[in-house]
């Protein structure tokens, strides 16, 4: 076997050929003032990435302040930023070693800026903790590696810093390097190097330094060229949050990023919280003007997918797909870890909306397991949460919602809190207790009421809806059950006259017979209602006796909603040519013609049917929601 | 089949069809640069041939002709809905600005009013982290009060892409789908697509390439013997000077462009 000579390449070829591929990104993280800043100054000067100019700049920039110069001056782009001397917000630079690209995300160690930290360390695939040698671990450095591992960073390297400030002394430096070391055990990370080193200085940086020939470990950019990139979870169960669906024609197509797994044509898709199944009918692309397509065969984590399906089922935003086999866990009622960002503290009983992947709910903090104090690592009942700090929270959401565990598949096992416009937490999800099983068909009695409102998100009820025939009911209860359903919520209809072919059929419309036929309506209402179900009742009931008696079956969760239409515009729109029939004498008793109309007085709502149907559908379906959709509080269930 | 090009277009993709589903009314700023040029080939990738917002060219008036002929080229090319304003005049800028930079708040100054007139609640940019420093500290979602301004102090937390996207009213937010790309992304992403670009960024007979482009006056040549997109990539890969070197405004004070960033510039 003869050797094959390597190509030579130029210093240019060699660094050329660096710039492509992914950018590694890590982010560094540290206590305030234990020099971060200045170690990315570093890492770009040593491995020469500095843009021509910027030290002569930063130089002047110094100068000009009466400084001594300063690395930090690079990153602390604004201007507040270099008056005071610190970071506010994270920010990004680029650098190449010898092996790789990388983007460093740095992040501010003050306290005040917790949330830019968090934001700027959510993006790394590893990191670097920054620990002054002379302070050891500080708050912000505990409360940085916390976070680190609540974000999921499992690469960490330690940079002990300002070494020269200690007269690289090798005992303080195993001092300090062994204190850091057990914090991150005791918190899940397996430091990968403790780097002992002089930002200022540059040593063991990019090379050992002679000041410290105790040390026998990697340089800092020895130890970030060990680092492994994180794997997208192509190999796990397909997740692919829904984010929109664009109706081109006759097409509809349905978009989002598949967060794991992979997905092809021909696949079974289905569709939480809904459960709707179809089979992916094409994968879309689009690769500029009259160019042929290549044909997308497999789409897989981390993509960004358009595709039709073979069969015309509902989803819409919020809605996760996965494979029919390997299914999300449907859930309202979480035990989470969080970190909490805003300046208004965090209490019990607390309404937010949790976002996990596309999917928004309305969530409420049942209870406030325990606080963390990330100094002891010691676990505390709390009261509520202050900013900044660390939490474990169980979150009771409506309706369920579609997740996974953080341990299991952690992109669509974490999420954050929203209050107002802005994001409040960031969580990962510990635990959730699954609905009860809708496949088991149980007598009243073993299903509480209160289960069935914690399983459908809401309370049953009965929306009685009365008004002239041909007024509207029957479309508006129609519509506004196909809009609660696609919400949801566990709704039905019962028409008046539907039920007249069943179960009323031996009834006629003498008073006494509509009576009970409205007596049976109410009754059947009632079952529903009690079963958990919003009962959309279309019945025109003309006399405000037979609604006082449907009332009073029904019970407190009762609300009568008047259609109003006038009798002309019913007798010009006469949907099923009754009017014309009861004009001409065929048909006897005709409730506006033949027979009295009572509209309601007090009627809980009133809908105005010469406006627009959509009005009247959101009307109701707000008022609906406003009125049966509210979870009510019992914190001791 | 899959490398950094495609997980760089996959999350620009998302952050498109966020900022879509979520904003509503809602248009991309076209300045006929190299980076919005990507933007919009990418906005066509998210909605598969269509992009189902406007176009806004902020037109200061002092494009190079090239530009010129290029936008109008590609508005028909690309089906384009776009909105040509003209932007108000010098006199109009903070007098405290340096000269260069007040030709350039010019633009900051038609974005207001075309944010006015159109009540936009979204405006799509294409900037980069890489660019500039104060870039580099954005958000992908970056909110802005009914003055336009950004408040760098106090900017919204983003995790895990999780972009909070409700606004308060009277202000609008900018979404940057092109904040993770770098300038050499930008071109291997144009060599790799074929997208086509202002011709200015090639080198002319004189060795004089534009690698930043803006107005006629404030925006300057570099030299340059890159005469295709492959001499560019092979010229970016080892280059040491800044991109924005040739952009007068970036240097008429030490916080020159902070401070037109913080007014609500792009």
């Amino acid at each position: 076997m003869s050797a094959v000579p390597l190509p030579i390449q130029s210093a240019d070829q060699q660094r050329a050929s660096l710039q492509q591929g992914r950018a590694f990104p890590i982010v560094i993280v540290g206590h305030v003032d234990h020099g971060k800043s200045t170690l990315v100054g570093r890492l770009l000067h040593d491995t020469d990435s500095l843009p021509t100019g910027k030290l002569e700049q930063l130089k002047a920039v110094s100068e000009k302040r009466g400084l001594e110069f300063e690395w930090s001056f690079l990153l602390d782009a604004l201007q507040v930023e270099r008056d005071q001397g610190i970071t506010v917000d994270t920010t990004q630079i680029w650098f190449t070693t010898q092996q790789r690209r990388y983007v460093i995300i740095d992040a501010p160690g003050h306290k005040e800026f917790l949330k830019n930290m968090v934001t700027g360390a959510a993006q790394a695939d590893a990191a670097i903790l920054v620990v002054d040698a002379a302070q050891g671990l500080a708050e912000q450095t505990r409360r940085h590696a916390y976070l680190l591992h609540l974000l999921g960073i499992r690469q960490v390297a330690v940079a002990v810093n300002k070494i020269d400030l200690i007269g690289n002394d090798a005992a303080r430096f195993r001092a300090v390097a062994e204190s850091v070391r057990n914090y991150l055990v005791g918190i899940g990370i397996e430091p990968q190097a403790i780097v002992p080193l002089s930002a200022r200085e540059g040593d063991n940086i990019a090379s050992r330094s002679v000041n410290t020939s105790w040390y026998q470990g990697p340089t800092l950019i020895g130890a970030l060229d060990a680092f492994t990139p994180r794997a997208l979870p192509v190999e796990q169960p397909l997740r692919l949050p829904v984010q929109d669906l664009y109706r081109y024609g006759d097409k509809r197509i349905v978009v989002g990023r598949i967060e794991s797994g992979r997905l092809k044509a021909g696949d079974r898709i289905r569709f939480a919280p809904l459960g709707r199944e179809a089979t992916v009918a094409t994968l879309e692309n689009w690769s500029g003007p009259d160019r042929p397509l290549p044909a997308l065969t497999e789409a897989r984590a981390g993509d960004s997918v358009a595709f039709t399906l073979d069969e015309d089922v509902f989803v819409e935003r919020g809605a996760l797909g996965s494979s029919p086999e390997h299914r999300p866990i449907d859930a309202n009622r979480f035990t989470v870890r969080l970190f909490w960002l805003d300046k208004q503290p965090l209490r019990k009983g607390d309404r937010l909306t949790m976002k996990v992947g596309t999917a928004e709910r309305e969530a409420q903090v049942e209870s406030i397991v325990e606080s963390l104090d990330v100094e002891t690592l010691d676990a505390a009942t709390a009261q509520q949460i202050e900013r900044n700090g660390v939490a474990r929270v169980v979150l009771r959401v409506r309706p369920p919602m579609a997740i996974d565990l953080y341990e299991t598949l952690p992109r669509t096992g974490r999420g954050v809190l929203i209050r107002g416009p802005q994001i409040v937490a960031g969580l990962v999800i510990e635990s959730a207790a699954t609905r009860v099983s809708t496949d088991i068909t149980a007598v009243d009695s073993s299903v509480t009421v209160q289960e069935r409102i914690e399983m459908n998100g809401h309370r049953g009820g009965v929306i009685w809806m009365t008004g002239l025939s041909g007024a509207g009911k029957s479309t508006i209860a129609m519509a506004t059950q196909r809009l609660l359903f696609s919400r949801g919520r566990h709704v039905a209809v019962l028409d008046g006259d539907n039920l007249r072919h069943g179960l009323n059929r031996d009834l006629g419309f003498t008073d006494t017979d509509r009576l009970e036929n409205l007596r049976r309506l109410a009754e059947v209402a009632k079952l529903m209602a009690v079963n958990g179900s919003l009962v959309l009742v279309s019945a025109i009931s003309p006399l405000q006796k037979y609604r006082d008696m449907a009332r009073e079956i029904v019970g407190e969760d009762f609300r009568e909603i008047y259609v109003s239409a006038d009798i002309a515009l019913c007798e010009a729109r006469d949907p099923k040519g009754l009017y014309r029939k009861a004009r001409t004498g065929e048909i006897k008793n005709f409730t506006g013609i033949s027979a009295p109309y009572e509209a309601p007085q007090n009627a809980d709502l009133v809908l105005d049917t010469a406006k627009p149907l959509e009005f009247a559908v959101t009307t109701l379906t707000e008022y609906i929601e406003s009125i049966f959709g509210e979870l009510p509080w019992h914190p001791d269930i | 089949m899959h490398d950094d090009l495609d997980s760089l277009e996959a999350q620009s993709i998302y952050i498109l069809r966020e900022a879509y589903s979520r904003i509503k009314p809602m248009a991309m700023l076209w300045s006929l640069g190299k980076d919005s040029n990507v933007m919009i080939w990418l906005a066509k990738k998210a909605f598969l041939g269509k992009v189902p917002f406007p176009v806004a060219h902020l037109d200061t008036g002092l494009e190079f002709p090239e530009t010129y002929a290029f936008r109008d080229r590609y508005a028909t090319e690309w089906a384009l809905e776009l909105i040509k304003d003209a932007c108000p005049p010098l006199e109009a800028t903070d007098p405290t600005l340096p000269h260069n930079s007040r030709v350039a708040a010019r633009k900051t100054l038609g974005l207001k009013a075309a944010i006015a007139k159109y009540q936009w609640k979204g405006v799509i940019a294409g900037i980069r982290r890489d660019e500039q420093a104060t870039r580099a500290k954005e958000r992908v979602f970056s909110p802005r009060d009914d003055a336009g301004a950004w408040d760098f102090r106090d900017q919204p937390p983003e995790l895990w892409d999780h972009f909070a996207a409700d606004l308060p009213d009277g202000v609008h937010m900018r979404v940057h789908p092109l904040l993770h790309w770098t300038e050499l992304d930008i071109w291997r992403y144009i060599k790799r697509e074929a997208i086509p670009v202002v011709p200015l960024y090639f080198a002319n007979a004189e060795n004089k390439r534009f690698r930043s482009l803006g107005e006629i006056g404030i925006t300057f040549p570099i030299s340059s013997p890159a005469r295709n997109i492959d001499e560019i990539i092979a010229e970016l890969a080892v280059t040491r000077e800044p991109e924005r070197a040739g952009r007068a405004m970036d240097h008429d004070s030490e916080d020159a462009f902070e401070r037109l960033r913080v007014a609500g510039y792009m």
